[in-house]
């Protein structure tokens, strides 16, 4: 599975570690989005059937498809609770953060 | 063209639209996601000012993976068909050129652009994920916005009942261009969305797919009901699901009963102050809309 | 194929040079007096004298956008326009220096509405010097094709990789006929190799263009930009040695001095104009009055530093302009102005504001320029804005 990675990112320190006009490589990410959630979504692999609802609707794209279950890249998801609303079988709990 | 349907099975696991900053629980993100995965990792794609461009490009945050560009606001349809053209004069092979608008960048400010594409017939893909206004900037109408709707320039109160214009109605205006490929779609019928999808990625030609995908920011809806509300503005006959092709439109969902216009509307912030009687109206102006519908597209 | 005469007008030797740039893409809208170009380079194409795709766009907006978009992948692109059309695809113009997209435009000068005008003067290309092109501007048909030619060379360079104007007088220079030199084909292949550049999408490297930049970063976008346009005055020069050095024709780079030395006055000029005033220039100094005449080819980048070196033993400078910013001056007076500011004792400077809406501006009238140039008067009372070939009366 290919997508979008977090790289190291060091600010420029002179002028020409800018790209030639604003183009740059795609798919680099410098930060997280975890920050943005106050509940997470927990899946039930027990409950879990892998009909893939929950992992084709997020906006997020977090949820992928491991070991005949689905899992969560938790560095991405911003806990808008989707998962959970679609799963018709209740395998996903949204779970209050602690902070 | 491969007549195996598109599914979550067999769809590829590459995520190409990540980590972005898309409000939690946005439906056009799930729309840009869904694009990409069909159309895979050799497509351009121009992206005009707006939410999607917003999110997704924030230097040094990039979040597509497969080529990506933001277009001026009005130059979507143009700017993705100089690619296309671009492209094949340099005699690259196997790509997909797709522009992906809101309902404002498509329905208003980006419409000419639009119109001269397909009029040029380029081989093309135009999506316009519609969430009824212009939700970049703060919740103002467009052209797609429907009657009812609360916006911040088109508020409710006692003398207007939000917007009083009806959504004007693109997929059949584009359709009048005598397009290759036209379809409209919505994020609450993801398969159904995938498979025009991989219609639009197969026809040489012009493709125009209209998905309509809730904002739970600009609808005032909880974030965990974008998916749903998207199905149920198709299950309650205030969106439909069709097709243009041949020069022929074709109904692909018949609901044989709709359920509630009304349980609909007033789930959302945007609608929550209509009165029975402009409920009334827009029951009376889909039942119109789907008498035609269905004299002339069954 | 050696070199080739032929007898065409201002937009045909456009749409010449342009084909033998060999664009892969023309996005054009019609509009007088631009039209013959886009005509042509359409027959071109369909001939297949010219192999490249031709997109029938619907507006110039359109045109600058589709241009755009062929250069984000690395392609080269062609398109013309004039007047209303210019400021239609203003969004387009900064956007794609910004960009940093070499595209290349011909514009043909004409006055902007209203009152509706289709003829020229340089109100149009004047009001977007901030949009980040490079802007020439030519003195005939020769000029506009050999620019043409030169113009990919200059912004395709990777220290400048900044889109390039190339601007003609409405019908005075596009629609006028002139015998030409059309340099053969082989040649200009080895003069104009093909594009190639990092700055594009790419299916096996992919790229975000046209990306967002926070108040962090976007200064040094900005800055960098701004850098080009420093660097595309040597590449200028440069390139038009070679050019010269291959064709024969040699242009001056940034400006020609046209019988400077030992000038007391100077006259400057901006396109079609020069023309007449070398005329002037030669029968003046035939009389033995010391005249000169320095043809500012180059408004974008400002080539100040030729300004200063030249103006320093000069008494008055004339500046004739085809545009005026309403309430102030011409913007060429403003810029020779704010050259010499940065020099010591700069000499004298009048604006001569005329040849709006295609007005004439003829030998007469700059010989009279001349004459009050030469005029000892008191400078205090001179008016620093003069209005040439006014037709009625006006209010002092």
């Amino acid at each position: 599975m290919e997508k979008p990675k977090l790289v190291e990112y060091k600010r420029p320190k002179h002028i020409n570690d800018y790209p030639t006009g604003p183009t740059t490589e795609g798919g680099k990410l410098v930060e997280k989005n975890a920050g943005w959630r106050t509940y997470k979504p927990v899946v039930d692999k027990e409950k879990c059937v892998n009909c893939l609802r929950c992992y084709l609707v997020c906006p997020d794209g977090v949820i992928f498809k491991s070991e005949g279950k689905v899992d969560i890249d938790y560095d991405f998801c911003k806990g808008c609770g989707i998962c959970e609303y679609e799963c018709k079988l209740d395998a996903i709990k949204m779970i209050k953060e602690d902070k | 063209m491969s007549n195996e349907k598109v599914n979550a099975k067999n769809i590829t696991e590459d995520e190409y639209f990540y980590g972005h900053k898309a409000c939690a629980g946005c439906g056009g993100s799930v729309a840009v996601r869904l694009v990409l995965k069909v159309l895979g990792k050799r497509t351009f794609s121009v992206l005009p000012a707006g939410c999607m461009s917003a999110v997704g490009f924030i230097y040094p945050q990039m979040a597509f993976s497969t080529n990506a560009m933001i277009a001026p606001f009005p130059a979507t349809g143009a700017m993705i068909s100089g690619v296309a053209a671009g492209a094949k004069a340099l005699g690259i092979k196997d790509f997909h050129a797709v522009g992906i608008a809101g309902d404002g960048g498509t329905a208003d400010i980006g419409f000419q652009a639009l119109s001269g594409a397909i009029d040029r017939g380029d081989n093309i893909i135009y999506i316009c994920y519609d969430n009824e206004a212009y939700m970049n900037t703060g919740i103002q109408k467009s052209g797609l916005t429907p009657y009812g709707t609360k916006t911040t320039t088109s508020p409710a109160g006692e003398n207007l009942p939000g917007s009083i214009r009806q959504k004007k109605n693109m997929f059949e205006i584009v359709a009048a261009h005598d397009i290759d490929y036209a379809a409209t779609c919505s994020i609450g019928y993801p398969n159904d969305f995938l498979n025009k999808l991989k219609k639009a990625k197969e026809i040489k030609g012009t493709s125009y797919i209209h998905v309509y995908a809730s904002c739970p920011t600009g609808w005032g809806s909880p974030t965990n009901t974008s998916i749903d509300l998207a199905k149920k503005a198709v299950d309650c006959g205030l969106w439909y699901l069709a097709e243009y092709e041949n020069g022929e439109f074709k109904l692909n969902k018949n609901p044989k009963r709709f359920i509630s216009v009304k349980d609909y509307l007033l789930s959302q912030g945007r609608f929550k102050h209509l009165k029975e009687e402009d409920i009334n109206v827009i029951i009376k102006n889909r039942d119109k809309k789907w008498e035609k519908i269905r004299k002339n597209w069954l | 194929m050696s070199n080739n005469k032929c007898f065409v007008s201002g937009d045909e030797a456009v749409a010449l040079g342009a084909r033998l740039a060999r664009p892969n893409v023309i996005s054009a809208y019609p509009i007088t007096p631009q039209t013959i170009v886009v005509e042509r380079l359409s027959e071109f194409v369909e001939d297949g004298s010219l192999e490249a795709e031709f997109m029938h766009v619907e507006s110039e907006h359109s045109a600058m956008s589709a241009a755009m978009g062929v250069s984000s992948v690395g392609a080269r692109a062609f398109t013309a326009t004039s007047s209303q059309g210019l400021l239609h695809m203003s969004e387009g113009l900064h956007y794609a220096s910004g960009a940093r997209f070499p595209i290349v435009m011909m514009n043909a000068n004409r006055a902007l509405a209203v009152p509706w005008s289709i003829y020229g003067d340089q109100s149009d290309s004047m009001s977007q010097l901030n949009s980040g092109w490079i802007q020439v501007y030519v003195e005939d048909a020769q000029e506009a094709l050999d620019m043409t030619i030169q113009a990919y060379k200059i912004a395709e360079d990777e220290n400048v990789l900044t889109p390039f104007m190339v601007n003609l007088d409405g019908f005075i220079l596009t629609h006028t006929y002139e015998l030409l030199n059309v340099p053969n084909q082989e040649k200009v292949d080895e003069f104009l190799p093909k594009y190639e550049t990092e700055n594009k999408m790419d299916l096996e490297n992919p790229k975000s263009l046209c990306f967002s930049s926070t108040p962090l970063d976007n200064l040094e976008f900005k800055y960098q930009q701004h850098m080009a346009m420093i660097n595309s005055k040597e590449v200028i020069e440069k390139v038009d040695k070679d050019y010269g050095d291959k064709f024969g024709r040699y242009y001056g780079g940034l400006i020609e001095e046209y019988k400077c030395d030992d000038a007391s006055v100077l006259l400057v000029t901006v396109g079609s104009v020069t023309g007449t005033a070398r005329v002037v220039v030669d029968n003046m100094r035939s009389e033995g009055i010391k005249v000169g005449l320095v043809k500012l080819r180059y408004m974008r980048p400002f080539p100040e530093e030729k300004i200063i070196e030249l103006s320093k033993n000069v008494d008055k400078i004339g500046v004739i302009d085809k545009n005026i910013s309403h309430g102030y001056e011409g913007t060429v007076f403003t810029h020779i102005n704010s050259a010499l500011s940065k020099m010591n004792n700069s000499p004298k400077t009048i604006n001569f504001i005329g040849g709006m809406g295609g007005r004439d501006i003829s030998k007469e009238d700059i010989k009279d320029i001349f004459k009050s140039l030469l005029k000892t008067t008191n400078e205090d009372k001179e008016k620093t804005v003069q209005f040439i070939g006014m037709g009625c009366e006006i209010d002092e």
